[in-house]
């Protein structure tokens, strides 16, 4: 008979043998005896956030970009309610999180007790799943359940929560790495007969889209392969949503740039007047269709995906296929190869006639200037900058139009290179998502792309940052106000800035030198380069505060309640509504 | 934000339930582990996505009471009940669900108690159209009847109604409990 471990011991020894290296979080009172283990140990790292958002926020980053699991460790009450953002987050953008909560010791639990909330409660609609560990014996069972959870099917955060007397109690520990759910069993294949269907769509297409998205991603590396290879073998133009830049090369010529909103106008108009459009892990969600009943009007709709309930939600889809991307994309690749045909040549070269005059368009384009710095101009210096490092290059971002600009003008090549908030749209995400994704890749330039405004909803983890040397470079673009918020009350509210310009922002400069860290500032044009230059050769964390243009706003974009052959790409006549009233209760 | 159903816009991104599409009336059986927090995640399911719920009843199924089965009817267009079943499915301690609707003939059910307080007429007229609905007398003083009855819910409905107009009513139903016809079961 083995010897008896306690809850807490039997936490850490689970974690171990579940492979975690890393583990982000935040001490209380109901957690001390699982710091107690953590302290006796070396084979997990514990990362010391500043704030439980922050490390679930880390969490994801450090997942995002490793297709691992994220780990979180808090205490109970506000240690968890200061997690349900994070959390939320996580489930919107399917990353897969493990996070135990402390709990007020089980005879405590309904008394009201100090720092007692109802975790479970609380968590139910923001987790993928979530459990209150009552009995020490159920817990070795529950830890290795809840990784599977978390990382099968569509991934999402689960919650434990562990009261305080059940950390302290002993019991048997039973290694359960390859645990299951006795129900829970995603299906991954997909139906034989829906691919040879898709086959024969694809291959009968005249203007075929493949709009691919984080599903992708999650699917691993070796799905975004397979998409490379499907298009390249096919040579369909393709567009990826904002989750699934990265999925496949941006600098390949069938590359379309990212759809919807503030995406490119080859990207929507390909979409608009597709015949066939291939979903491979996209969700179809408000910010890709637009108005529905004028999205891909004429198409055929082929929908890849893991999670059922995502088919058919929000746009009916002529083929839906419930499997894995990868596995759904490798048997498409296997069987469109076998049937020996190709799509109509004539028609394909018609086709990428009329998406080179849509190229032609320039949509991307902004204007030149010589007194301000641009924002998107920053960002593609950072780009270029940044290719000459040699690094491998993790982009992290905050949320609005500086992450906008990002995902238009930084391009990836490869998957997990790009961190962002997606679903929730979450300002606060990009210093922690950093700090987690530096962690995973030391050797790595990891950037995250801020606005003056995200990066003060978790600056505290530039602490994190530089308590444990994490060369972090924070890249804020510096317009003075909540530029998307700006943005939209210029377009929707006549320009009546409510609340949207900071009038007390901090001294970027002197607050890097504050947390310990290297400060630099670029007041223009001439400054810029060298400023991205001193921050890519700095070892160590680094806050570059980039002054740029305050009125400058973010196009193209297809404004909300409008199709996608309707987009504005640049600003509007003066006396015209960009946004008709029905769009305007919209968000 | 936008997505409550109050201001009606056909053709905008979130209106997508076409409101002139029929809205039909669906019975699901939803076959869940029994554990704690399993009902919350229904219910939590149903209002945070802001479908209806026009009845459930919960009750543990097998014989090591480790299965519980949820009958729920609700509302919606085809698209809405098929995003039912799909959001539904998805809840890591559902094992199955199903359309009771679509998966063929079915018997539904449902039993209520209800206490009338009538004099004279009233009160005699009252336990003529018990006999006439198969209603029992659960319970009775010389100025009330506690009736008894079962039946599918128009029925049901109709009783009470009758009732109503005899005198003070006080109602008590059970919620609908259905299963499909034929030899075929649900396994669980």
């Amino acid at each position: 008979m083995a010897e008896k471990l306690t809850g807490a011991e039997i936490i850490i020894k689970a974690l171990a043998d579940q492979g975690v290296d890393v583990v982000f979080g935040y001490p209380g009172g109901a957690v001390l005896p699982i710091y107690d283990a953590l302290f006796k140990q070396n084979r997990i790292r514990h990362i010391l956030v500043r704030h439980e958002q922050g490390a679930v926020h880390a969490a994801e980053g450090y997942a995002r970009s490793t297709g691992k699991p994220g780990v979180v460790l808090v205490t109970s009450g506000p240690g968890a309610t200061n997690a349900v953002t994070g959390l939320t987050d996580a489930l919107c953008d399917s990353i897969p999180i493990v996070c135990l909560t402390g709990q007020v010791p089980t005879h405590l639990i309904g008394n009201d007790a100090f720092q007692e909330c109802d975790t479970t409660g609380i968590t139910r609609p923001c987790t993928k799943h979530n459990y209150l560990v009552k009995k020490v014996e159920d817990l070795s069972r529950t830890m290795h359940e809840a990784f599977y959870v978390a990382t099968a099917g569509r991934p999402g955060p689960v919650v434990i929560d562990i009261p305080k007397d059940v950390q302290f109690a002993a019991t048997d520990y039973t290694n359960g790495k390859s645990a299951s759910h006795k129900t829970y069993k995603p299906k991954l294949k997909a139906d034989r007969d829906a691919i040879e269907q898709a086959a024969d769509l694809l291959l009968a297409a005249k203007k075929p889209v493949v709009y691919a998205g984080g599903g992708v991603i999650n699917a691993g590396p070796q799905a975004s392969k397979l998409l490379t290879e499907l298009v390249r073998m096919t040579n369909f133009p393709c567009t990826l949503t904002l989750m699934g830049l990265g999925a496949f090369p941006a600098s390949e010529p069938q590359f379309l740039g990212m759809l919807g909103m503030h995406g490119t106008y080859e990207a929507n108009w390909a979409m608009h007047d597709a015949d066939v459009i291939l979903a491979v892990g996209s969700r179809f969600d408000d910010r890709i269709t637009g108005r529905l009943d004028a999205f891909a009007p004429n198409s055929k709709k082929i929908h890849i995906d893991i999670d059922p309930s995502s088919i058919n939600k929000n746009v009916r889809v002529d083929l839906p296929i419930v499997a894995d991307a990868g596995h759904a994309l490798q048997d498409l690749i296997r069987i469109m190869k076998a049937r020996q045909r190709k799509p109509d040549a004539a028609a394909m070269e018609r086709w990428w006639a009329q998406i080179d005059e849509w190229r032609a368009r320039d949509c991307l384009a902004y204007g030149a200037s010589k007194e301000m710095i641009k924002p998107q101009h920053a960002i593609r210096r950072l780009y270029e900058l940044s290719k000459t490092t040699g690094k491998d290059t993790f982009i992290t971002t905050e949320v609005g139009q500086h992450q906008m600009w990002a995902a238009q003008h930084f391009h990836f090549d490869k998957p997990n290179r790009w961190m962002t908030s997606g679903g929730l749209g979450t300002m606060g995400y990009g210093l922690p998502a950093a700090v987690g994704t530096q962690l995973a890749h030391p050797d790595a330039l990891v950037v995250d792309i801020a606005g003056e405004a995200s990066i003060q909803m978790n600056i505290q983890e530039l602490s994190t940052a530089v308590q444990y040397r994490l060369p972090v470079k924070v890249f804020i673009l510096n317009n003075e106000y909540m530029g998307m918020v700006r943005q939209w009350q210029e377009l929707l509210h006549g320009g009546r800035y409510s609340e949207s310009y900071s009038e007390a922002l901090p001294d970027f400069v002197k607050l890097a030198d504050a947390y310990g860290m290297k400060g630099l500032r670029a007041m223009g044009p001439d400054d810029l380069d060298g400023t991205i230059q001193e921050m890519l050769d700095h070892d160590g964390p680094v806050i570059a505060d980039i002054l740029v243009d305050k009125a400058e706003n973010c196009y193209p974009m297809i404004p909300s309640g409008a199709a996608h052959n309707d987009m504005l790409l640049g600003p509007v006549e003066e006396g015209k509504d960009a946004i008709g009233e029905k769009g305007k209760v919209l968000v | 934000m936008a997505k409550s159903g109050t201001v009606g816009q056909p053709g905008s991104a979130y209106m997508i339930v076409d409101q002139d599409k029929a809205v039909r009336r669906h019975t699901f059986a939803v076959i869940v582990d029994n554990e704690p927090g399993v009902l919350a995640r229904v219910i939590g399911l149903f209002s945070g996505r802001g479908y209806n719920i026009e009845s459930l009843t919960v009750s543990t199924v097998t014989a090591d009471e480790s299965v519980s089965r949820i009958n729920i009817v609700t509302t919606g267009t085809e698209m809405v009940i098929e995003q039912i079943k799909a959001q539904l499915s998805r809840l890591v301690p559902v094992h199955d669900v199903h359309d009771l609707t679509l998966e063929g003939p079915h018997v539904e059910r449902e039993l209520a108690l209800i206490k009338v307080r009538a004099k004279d007429h009233q009160r005699r007229e009252s336990l003529r159209i018990a006999d006439v609905f198969d209603a029992k007398v659960a319970d009775t003083t010389l100025e009330s009847f506690v009736f008894i009855i079962d039946g599918d819910t128009g029925k049901v409905d109709s009783f009470v109604d009758l009732m109503r107009a005899l005198g003070d009513v006080e109602v008590a139903r059970s919620g609908v409990v259905a299963i499909g016809r034929g030899t075929e079961m649900v396994t669980v």
